[in-house]
């Protein structure tokens, strides 16, 4: 595929993008992991992708025979490129709410990290929630993106085994929430806007959580974040599970890549709970409407963010690019509104959803 | 957070004693105690608003009982009945949403799991949410979310104190997203009855979860619980799934939460109303402690102009109201019918 040879072009553009930012010294202290820079030519190929891999593989062998023999294969070759980008189109405008999740829980998905490094100019990560605890699987800092200073913070997956452990694979602590809304006041009293990135299974349950007041750290953002008198945009990058997700997630724009999923409980569970059954997930995926379309339609979300097809994984680069554009112009509009109209909007918005009967 | 199930930490309810087993209490006639299986005479029961007297189990109580336990007689107006719940995610588990909530509505009378109105406690008027965990386990969706914004602005309209008995198991996941959203809705309303400096109390019964304990359950300046009641973000069948290890018996408890400093005090049932009506009391402070300073913005109307909204709104007979409202607190004529507590 010419795909190779564009790949190689990426993982190089990023580790120029890595060294630059190292040489400004932003990065110097922390372990820098983005997705594309060792991977091979497909990784974790997701089960519903199968068909792609029989015919790269014949893609594949037409070239080595080209090569050997002299032969001209371009037609051929050609016929079956076409073939291949029209199926992966295919495959990917037709993902069901289960596939969908596949894709948002992708282990080579861009994270928070990947995006806040990749679209801001300056960027410093500041760690802790002065109560305790600095917890690593919600992450934050003050970027800059062009003359625009702002706070980023956003829910952390790690990269590999080890890093998952030690970020709970993005299962925020209260202290991970009490540390978010340390960065937002900040940001608040420096005038400066809020940029969130949603990526959670869930907020993490366990003793520890339950003993430090998870409840009360998630209600507590979700009060203040009504409070705040600076523009906040909230992106599902990845998934949105529950409240863990809206602990960060009240603010004047919700906008979702195109394979996120935003849930009120993990498919799992909820099968487990209302199906007795937990084999029966995708079932629930595809009742409980978890879908960026979905809830658009349901007057969740505001905005849909495109990915390349095939997911945000294959193209981190211009994915980064749409996300920085679409926060900017959010942005551009937000900064016409007063600081009453700001937050009366933010109130209406939420205060408006719910169906229900009235007679 | 749904993942909760509070059969996993229903109390160990095994009778220890059968003491009057030859009683039949399938005519109502007798209760038995689910804590310590005594039974008691439903009557004597009910007297002791649902506290058993040998052993002080608090009993699960519904709405209309917690209703009828906290607000003077014949003050209670209840407020968006008629808001009601349909099925717009066309939802289907085992079953149909839409029929099962015909089904539950008609076994229960309710029409969906929180009663929201106003009403007096001790003379004190007050805005109040009562959840009622019969209807789908107090389950959290839009009308929930709905009825008590609703209640929460009224009362941030006419500066009433705010109090909601919460029993949930979390948001209602038949209604997906917008369930969750209801937590945040929620949350925006409390803010600006906050901003107002008004006070927000909840009441936690058991069980409170999930949802629930992620949004108002949390929020109150003052938190209030019943004795023993579950208190929980995650279940605890999930949180011993992802340790592997048998939690602590009180783990999750009111006492558990005061212990780590999330509720502020426990109440039993039969003070609840009394404690209500003194915190009530205590947040209209005397205008000579200083409180003109109020940053709010908001005019802080007096006693009087309070008087006057209520005359307006024609929902506390106007004899009841002089009496509780102007003329029966010497002292506090010039109180400031409002809270104040440091933000
Ligand atoms: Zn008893």
């Amino acid at each position: 595929m010419s795909n190779s040879g564009s790949l190689g072009l990426l993982a190089r553009r990023y580790q120029t993008i890595v060294f630059a930012l190292l040489q400004r010294g932003a990065l110097r202290d922390r372990k820098v992991i983005f997705p594309m820079t060792s991977s091979p030519r497909r990784p974790f190929l997701l089960e519903f992708e199968k068909p792609l891999v029989e015919l790269q593989t014949r893609i594949n062998q037409i070239e080595e025979l080209a090569e050997e023999s002299e032969v001209d294969v371009t037609p051929q070759l050609e016929q079956l490129e076409t073939r291949y980008s029209q199926l992966r189109q295919e495959i990917f405008t037709n993902l069901s709410p289960a596939q969908r999740i596949q894709v948002a829980r992708h282990p080579k998905r861009p994270s928070t990290l990947d995006y806040i490094q990749t679209i801001s100019d300056e960027w410093i990560e500041l760690h802790g929630d002065r109560g305790g605890s600095d917890d690593l699987a919600l992450i934050g800092g003050i970027a800059r993106i062009g003359d625009q200073s702002c706070v980023m913070l956003g829910h952390q997956k790690g990269r590999d085994t080890k890093d998952n452990v030690a970020r709970n694979f993005g299962m925020a602590s209260p202290g991970g929430y009490r540390k978010a809304m340390r960065l937002m006041e900040h940001a608040n009293r420096f005038n400066m806007p809020i940029f969130t990135f949603i990526d959670t299974p869930g907020a993490y349950p366990g003793v520890k959580g339950e003993e430090l007041g998870q409840g009360e750290a998630i209600a507590y953002n979700l009060r203040e974040m009504f409070s705040l008198e600076v523009p906040i945009i909230c992106t599902v990058i990845g998934e949105g599970g529950s409240g863990g997700a809206l602990g960060i997630g009240v603010g004047d724009r919700l906008m979702m890549f195109e394979h996120s999923v935003y849930t009120v409980a993990s498919p799992e569970a909820c099968a487990a709970i209302l199906w007795k059954d937990a084999g029966k997930a995708s079932q629930a995926a595809e009742a409980l409407k978890i879908t960026a379309p979905d809830l658009k339609r349901l007057g969740i979300l505001d905005q849909i963010l495109p990915e390349p097809t095939g997911g945000a994984h294959t193209d981190p680069l211009a994915t980064a690019e749409t996300l920085k554009n679409a926060l900017l112009s959010n942005l551009e509009a937000l900064r016409q509104l007063t600081t009453q109209e700001l937050r009366d909007q933010r109130y209406q918005k939420f205060r408006s959803i719910g169906v229900f009967l009235e007679s | 957070m749904s993942l909760f199930d509070w059969f996993a930490n229903r109390r160990k309810a095994e009778p220890t004693q059968q003491v009057q087993p030859e009683r039949d209490i399938s005519d109502g006639l007798w209760t038995k105690c689910d804590s310590c299986g005594v039974l008691t005479y439903t009557k004597d029961l009910r007297a002791n608003q649902m506290v058993c007297l040998e052993c002080n189990h608090h009993l699960r109580i519904f709405s209309d009982q917690r209703i009828e336990q906290l607000i003077d007689a014949g003050t209670w107006q209840p407020l968006n009945d008629d808001v009601r719940p349909t099925d717009p995610l066309e939802f289907r588990d085992r079953r149909v949403y839409k029929d099962y909530l015909k089904a539950t509505q008609s076994k229960t009378g309710l029409t969906d799991s929180v009663r929201t109105g106003l009403g007096n406690i001790e003379g004190e008027p007050v805005a109040l949410g009562v959840m009622d965990f019969r209807f789908m386990g107090g389950s959290m969706g839009s009308v929930v979310g709905e009825r008590l914004t609703r209640l929460i602005e009224r009362a941030t309209a006419e500066r009433l104190p705010v109090f909601i008995a919460c029993a949930s198991g979390g948001a209602r996941m038949q209604e997906g997203m917008l369930s969750l959203m209801q937590m945040a809705k929620i949350s925006g309303a409390l803010e600006r009855h906050r901003a107002q400096r008004l006070l927000y109390v909840p009441v936690l019964t058991h069980p409170t979860t999930g949802g629930v304990t992620a949004s108002f359950a949390m929020l109150g300046d003052l938190i209030i619980a019943e004795p023993n009641a579950m208190i929980a973000f995650a279940g605890r069948r999930v949180i011993e799934q992802t340790l592997r290890e048998k939690l602590p018996d009180d783990f999750q408890t009111a006492e558990y939460l005061v212990q780590h400093g999330f509720v502020d005090a426990i109440v039993p049932r039969t003070q609840m109303k009394k404690t209500l009506a003194q915190l009530v009391r205590l947040h209209r402070l005397p205008a000579s402690v200083g409180n003109q300073g109020a940053t709010s913005g908001a005019p802080i109307p007096n006693g009087a102009a309070i008087n006057g909204m209520l005359n307006g709104n024609g929902f506390v007979p106007e004899s009841s109201q002089h009496h509780e409202v102007s003329g029966a607190r010497p002292g506090l004529e010039d109180a400031e019918i409002s809270t104040q507590l440091p933000r």
